[in-house]
């Protein structure tokens, strides 16, 4: 397929890395699925502009690159508002854009969310590694040679004149999700809520917790009330596989929300974020605060079908 | 212990945590390894991933396509046939290590651990041999056991933050090797020059769950030998 440079990194932002949907099926190997923390975001992003929903995008975290275009280009923004400008004048988000050759797209700084997704026409062109685009940042690989952009990159694009024409095509004002400074997230307990007295499942529920500064692609710490296991169990378990949005209790009884660059652990999840409250851990930033509201396996289930009627909604 | 029956535990509206057992244990591990494999023969398009664990299989699938009943029924299933199911033998692998020095800052610590000689800890390290329960913590890290009971080691007490690749380590009954260069906090005896993890290959990891591992020693010199 054809690929032409279609943007130049002019400066790279704290962290800008490629991303997709992620890399699923070699978790046995020891390899994570990465992918972008708030995937539903970069979805409505690719099907703004007619690309596919796994085509690849970038995951620009807390402030903005400034790119140049290098062809005329269809882009979307999403996720974080960093409020962008197309030389120098505000550009909207959650729509179908068109870069001119030469247009230069810049980010104000942040207002709401932590990460915005940056959609291009034809997706990002780079080598697939196991099945997928997704820059794992940890062990180097995939994305571009493994790491976060840096200035004069040249990221190109699949067959990108046929999204040309998706030029406005825009998500309905009341499906843009709005990131507030609480949160509430929707989990089912388990796998071991059993290794919790019931008074320590009704704490976890009843504490706001703070979203703290030790918060990456990893994970998201989080301080308050502190929740401890049954008295007579160990403080850890026997390693096994988890799943971002499980909520790990370590030794301080401080939960940790795991994220998708992680494939195994040692510490009792005592509950986990359902898939449709998925993409939300990746617009959490310092300072917010988290309060988990257990629902049913049905209630899940209904919000991820609603979750997914919105991408839909989109043709 | 190894359970006549699998224990079903849902992790979220996405996967399902299948314990066999609820020890370290080659038992455990061998029924772990057995369903893994049946599951990967499988071919249950609805699965995004399967990942062991020492204990446990966890099996993540798409939550719009299937539910945690229905692939409980199909485990349930191959479960039962699990016995009859045949199984590649695992592969011996050989794992050149320079010891000591700057290769295995901790050496002499383990040794006096121990109240032994380092000479005494890379003859019992090499002297064993060694099953890859697991894959995890970072791509191609190998959690390997049981080490000698005279080779038991508390991790160190304060993780690095960072120990460079190819580090091989030990914590309480586990030895482990450092495929990319990470935080750990594994007591580092030595490293080798094999290259763990590489993406581009298939597998990408030099070591699968089962393999059969020993450790010699080689001086620094021949490091050179060993392509990465």
């Amino acid at each position: 397929m054809a690929a032409v440079k279609a943007l130049e990194v002019i400066f790279s932002g704290p962290l800008t890395t490629i991303q997709d949907r992620g890399r699923f099926g070699f978790g046995a190997y020891g390899v994570p699925p990465s992918g972008a923390v708030d995937s539903f975001s970069l979805r409505l992003g690719n099907r703004l502009l007619g690309n596919k929903e796994d085509d690849a995008g970038l995951e620009i975290t807390f402030a903005g690159p400034a790119l140049t275009a290098l062809v005329n280009l269809a882009i979307a923004i999403t996720g974080a508002d960093m409020q962008p400008h197309i030389n120098g004048n505000p550009a909207p988000m959650w729509c179908a854009l068109v870069l001119r050759k030469g247009d230069r797209l810049s980010f104000k700084g942040i207002r709401s969310g932590f990460r915005a997704y940056l959609a291009l026409g034809g997706g990002i062109n780079v080598e697939k590694v196991m099945g997928s685009r997704s820059t794992n940042l940890g062990a180097g690989f995939g994305g571009l040679s493994g790491r976060p952009l840096i200035k004069g990159d040249i990221l190109y694009a699949h067959d990108r004149k046929r999204h040309l024409k998706t030029e406005g095509a825009a998500l309905p004002a009341q499906s843009i999700p709005a990131y507030t400074q609480s949160v509430e997230l929707r989990v089912i307990f388990g796998p071991h809520h059993h290794h919790f007295d019931p008074e320590m499942l009704s704490l976890f529920q009843q504490t706001t917790y703070d979203v703290t500064e030790k918060l990456d692609r990893t994970g998201i710490r989080l301080k308050g009330t502190a929740i401890k296991e049954k008295t007579d169990l160990q403080t850890s378990i026997i390693s096994e596989g988890v799943i971002p949005g499980a909520i790990q209790i370590p030794g301080d009884g401080q939960p940790i929300i795991v994220l998708g660059e992680t494939v195994t652990g040692g510490y009792r999840k005592i509950a986990t974020v359902i898939s449709a409250d998925l993409h939300r851990l990746g617009q959490l930033r310092p300072k917010n605060t988290v309060r988990f509201l257990p629902v049913s396996l049905k209630e899940a289930q209904n919000a991820l079908e609603e979750m997914e009627a919105v991408i839909r909604s989109i043709k | 212990m190894l359970f006549e029956q699998p224990k079903y535990r849902a992790m979220g509206d996405r996967s399902l945590l299948v314990e066999l057992g609820d020890e370290i244990q080659m038992e455990v591990h061998e029924r772990v390894r057995r369903l893994f494999l049946a599951v990967k023969q499988a071919s249950i398009s609805t699965l995004l991933d399967a990942v062991p664990g020492y204990c446990s299989l966890l099996l993540v699938f798409d939550p719009l396509a299937t539910t945690s009943d229905t692939i409980r029924k199909t485990i349930d299933s191959l479960f039962h046939g699990l016995d009859a199911f045949e199984i590649p033998e695992p592969a011996d692998v050989k794992i050149p290590v320079v010891y000591g020095e700057e290769y295995g800052p901790d050496l002499d610590w383990v040794a006096k651990y121990h109240k032994a000689t380092s000479e005494d800890v890379i003859l019992w390290h090499t002297g064993t041999e060694y099953r890859v329960y697991m894959i995890g913590f970072t791509p191609g890290f190998p959690y390997m056991g049981e080490l000698p009971d005279t080779l038991k080691t508390p991790r160190k007490e304060t993780p690095r933050t960072a120990v460079p690749s190819g580090s091989v380590g030990l914590a309480q009954t586990q030895t482990g090797i450092y495929p990319t260069k990470s935080p750990g906090g594994w007591q580092i005896i030595g490293r080798t020059p094999l290259n763990l993890f590489d993406p581009l290959k298939n597998p990408p990891s030099l070591l699968q769950m089962g393999d059969r591992v020993r450790f010699f020693r080689i001086s620094e010199e021949e490091m050179n030998h060993w392509q990465r």
